[in-house]
């Protein structure tokens, strides 16, 4: 058995190199192909990881934790008190890499120039510093130093509609507890910038402590954003976390606090396998093609091997280990091409001419590709099953030639 | 029919498999780029209509500057004039004048930051769709009286309904203190979060009153027949603004940057992808005919040495092609033609839509838009790449010997 298949593997390896122009031009056709196919899969989940990436550092966290009504209703009305007993233990487990506490409410912030609506999050910013994008991310000034600071950290974009500047003083109005409208002057101590533009409008960052006094709102906090040491865990943490947080607030996965982030991830899986699909079909035609071809050509030869006293069975392995030679060496090369492609856009491929649409989208304007091993191995299945069950047709066919017809056969 | 033609006909049905294999890659080819570039179309059509239509529309005349800074300084002088001229000089009724503030808005219970637009609820209905989609309470009727009407989002959010009051609270264009107490007349549904979220809407004159304006606004929305009419009536309108008063006619591209690029991003994406389905097909063409001219090498190099020119030859197999190509091309476009056309009555969606078209302002149901365009656009180049494609099976046919060929087996 070993020798058969050793005897129809050098066969098959020959019989490609027989007529190596139809061989070479299909093994191009393959390879392109492939290399279309593993480059966009790298290139849409390279988008999508740094969709996914940036949306976890705006929600931010893996998961967070809520007063069950404040998604619908985000104001002052619907806190919770600060984890503690079960909780607190539990966000102490190894798989949190980091959470915080934060205060957010709507608000407006207005200079002498101008005013405008923004979500004004009170952190604590040295438990944020893991979690949000903010702490890198402050270009000009200070970041706070810590939730008793003083000071607000604007975006830029928002810092140039009010027309104001860091170390100037601007008002925040917003409502406290029992609906009494509460203002403050804050100093601007820092600006922050953001890949994703609207974030800076949307977005003002004060100290915890000091917005929870200016609210009146005592020690309580409007979310725990919790950051795990792995995103793809997220499931599992935010299973233990539910199981310990207690029927008195709402606890949610990242993927559904941002629910279209979420079905952008599901959906992806799937764009993957449909993605190899049509193009594994596209391909398929010039294969099967090739492969009658090749044995509409051979008649003879098939006939007089079977006339030797070579099984049938092995005239359709024969056939099948040809194709199977064929796709590997074409998905080999395609794949060195793919991996040099994205190897040498590793830095990524300058889309800002697009930003504001890209945006739109959720992602960021410089884009990298992404090639995942998993991918490298579905699409690698998936095309050499689909190819083993494309070349039985011409294989069977072949193996049902009559030796003396065929061998009659002009 | 001329006897080339016959001859190529024939020559195609010597190899039947091989002619519908080829055949199949480009109906194949063809289905594919008619169902996805009619969906594309579909598509582009509902993001602009509902991202412009509900609100922003397809132009507005502002104080140059205005756009990037929304400063409530930065106006339109006597606004409701400007407007009335521009619905004149251009002939169109969609055309309305509009003031916009930032301001805090409290109910009984509840205070948000908000966006408040003043409007004329004579000539708003006609400019956008927000006045329509009020499905509860009315649209504003009175251009002075201190009523509201505010997104389905924001009235949640304050706890506030149709007959409530609310309290407004803001800066005037003189930097004085702005207030108001106006009752909520109707609430919309526009479907977009954001503005269901942070928009309301006041009537102009009332807008002016409470804001200081002093007959002013910020802007002037003008709604084309079409979105290939939006240059033409931008350009008529430019002529008949007020001079010296530094006002600027911004087209949709400019009041909403990010659509026309996200379309742009998407377009990048798909023309990589109908790329490689032409490439593949190409080879696939590539593949066929060459391996029909060689097998062929003795047939040719007798009928060469007859005397048959090797340029006929080469026009034969040109033909072949053209005929292969035609055959793809008419079962691509009738059986793409029929399977986008069911989808285009019956729609289309796929898991995860549903929160992909609340991002892109559209509809949780695709339905691709087939006409001439998405019906032909991949189809031609289909078959205009395989004719391409046999270019160097025909070229090889320039190098044939007759007596070499004649010989070979």
């Amino acid at each position: 058995m070993i020798a058969t298949s050793g005897i129809v593997f050098r066969l098959a390896w020959r019989n490609l190199w027989r007529n190596y122009r139809r061989t070479a031009i299909i093994l191009a056709a393959i390879a392109a192909g492939i290399w279309a196919m593993i480059f966009m899969i790298a290139f849409t989940r390279g988008m999508i990881e740094s969709m996914v990436s940036d949306g976890i550092r705006s929600i931010p966290g893996h998961v967070q934790i809520h007063h069950p009504d404040f998604r619908n209703d985000p104001t002052v009305d619907n806190l919770m008190s600060r984890p503690g007993g079960e909780l607190a233990a539990s966000l102490d487990g190894k798989d949190v890499a980091a959470w915080s506490s934060r205060v957010r409410v709507p608000a407006v912030i207005s200079s002498e120039r101008g005013s405008r609506g923004v979500t004004l999050v009170g952190i604590d910013p040295v438990a944020e510093t893991s979690i949000s994008f903010v702490a890198d991310d402050v270009v000009e000034g200070r970041h706070l130093e810590d939730d008793r600071d003083r000071g607000l950290v604007l975006g830029r974009r928002l810092l140039e509609r009010l027309e104001s500047d860091v170390g100037k003083r601007v008002v925040v109005m917003t409502q406290g507890a029992d609906n009494d409208i509460v203002d403050r002057g804050f100093r601007v101590v820092g600006v922050y910038e953001s890949e994703i533009a609207s974030t800076e409008e949307a977005f003002a960052f004060a100290g915890r402590a000091t917005l929870q006094e200016l609210l009146g709102i005592g020690d309580r906090v409007s979310e725990i954003a919790v950051l795990g040491t792995d995103r793809r865990e997220a499931e599992q943490l935010y299973l233990r976390l539910a199981d310990t947080a207690g029927a008195d607030v709402e606890v949610l996965p990242w993927y559904e606090l941002n629910s279209y982030l979420g079905a952008t991830m599901r959906t992806m899986d799937g764009f993957v396998i449909v993605w190899i699909v049509v193009i594994f079909l596209a391909l398929s035609f010039g294969f099967v093609n090739t492969l009658v071809m090749a044995v509409f050509e051979r008649v003879r030869e098939i006939g007089l091997m079977m006339a030797l006293g070579m099984k049938p069975r092995t005239i359709v392995a024969q056939i099948v280990a040809e194709s199977i030679l064929l796709l590997a060496i074409g998905l080999a090369a395609g794949n060195v091409l793919a991996w040099a492609t994205i190897y040498s856009l590793s830095d990524g491929i300058d889309f800002s001419f697009v930003g504001e649409g890209l945006e739109i989208m959720g992602a960021a304007s410089v884009l990298k590709p992404s090639l995942g091993i998993g991918d490298v191995l579905l699409s690698t299945a998936i095309v050499l099953g689909l190819g083993f069950l494309a070349s039985l047709s011409p294989a069977i066919r072949a193996s049902r030639y009559q030796p003396v017809e065929a061998l009659t056969k002009e | 029919m001329s006897i080339t033609l016959r001859l190529a006909w024939r020559n195609l049905w010597r190899q039947p498999r091989r002619t519908w294999l080829t055949a199949g890659a480009m109906v194949f080819s063809n289905v594919l780029l008619i169902f996805l570039i009619a969906l594309q179309l579909g598509t582009y059509q509902a993001m602009i209509d509902n991202t412009l239509g509900a609100f922003s529309g397809h132009l507005q005349v502002q104080r140059s500057g205005y756009k990037e800074n929304q400063r409530i300084r930065q106006v339109v002088p006597r606004i409701r004039d400007v407007a009335e001229e521009l619905r004149s000089g251009l002939g169109l009724n969609s055309v309305a004048a509009r003031g916009e503030a930032f301001a805090l808005a409290s109910s009984a219970s509840r205070t948000y930051g908000i966006r408040i637009i003043g409007v004329e609820p004579e000539f708003e209905p006609r400019a956008s769709r927000i006045p329509s989609l009020v499905n509860a309470g009315r649209f504003l009727d009175d251009p002075v009286a201190p009523e509201i009407v505010v997104g389905e989002i924001l009235a949640l959010n304050l706890k506030a309904q149709v007959g409530d009051e609310l309290t407004i609270l803001g800066s005037a264009r003189d930097g004085s203190f702005a207030a108001a107490v106006v009752n909520i007349v109707g609430v919309f549904d526009s479907g977009l979060d954001e503005l269901d979220r942070s928009l309301a809407q006041m009537p102009l004159e009332f807008f002016q009153e409470t804001f200081a304006m002093n007959g002013a606004g910020h802007a002037v929305v003008i709604n084309a027949p079409g979105l290939f009419e939006v240059e033409s009536v931008a350009e008529k309108a430019n002529s008949l603004l007020p001079r010296g008063q530094n006002l600027v006619v911004h087209d949709w591209n400019d009041l909403q940057p990010g659509l026309r690029q996200a379309i742009q991003a998407d377009l990048i994406g798909s023309w990589f992808m109908y790329g490689i389905l032409v490439i593949l097909v190409m080879f696939s063409v590539l593949n066929t005919q060459l391996m029909s001219v060689l097998e062929r090498t003795k047939e040719f190099g007798i009928v060469l040495s007859l005397g048959l020119s090797s340029g006929r030859l080469g026009r034969l197999v040109l033909l072949e092609t053209v005929l292969i190509g035609l055959i793809g091309l008419a079962l691509g476009v009738a059986l793409g033609g029929i399977a986008t056309s069911w989808f285009e009555t019956h729609g289309f969606t796929y898991p995860g839509m549903e929160e992909m078209a609340q991002q892109f302002n559209v509809p949780d149901r695709f339905y691709p838009d087939l006409n001439a365009i998405s019906l032909f656009a991949g189809p031609v180049v289909v078959f205009a790449g395989s004719v391409l494609a046999a270019i160097y099976p025909m070229a090889r046919l320039h190098w044939l010997r007759p007596v070499q060929a004649m010989r070979s087996a």
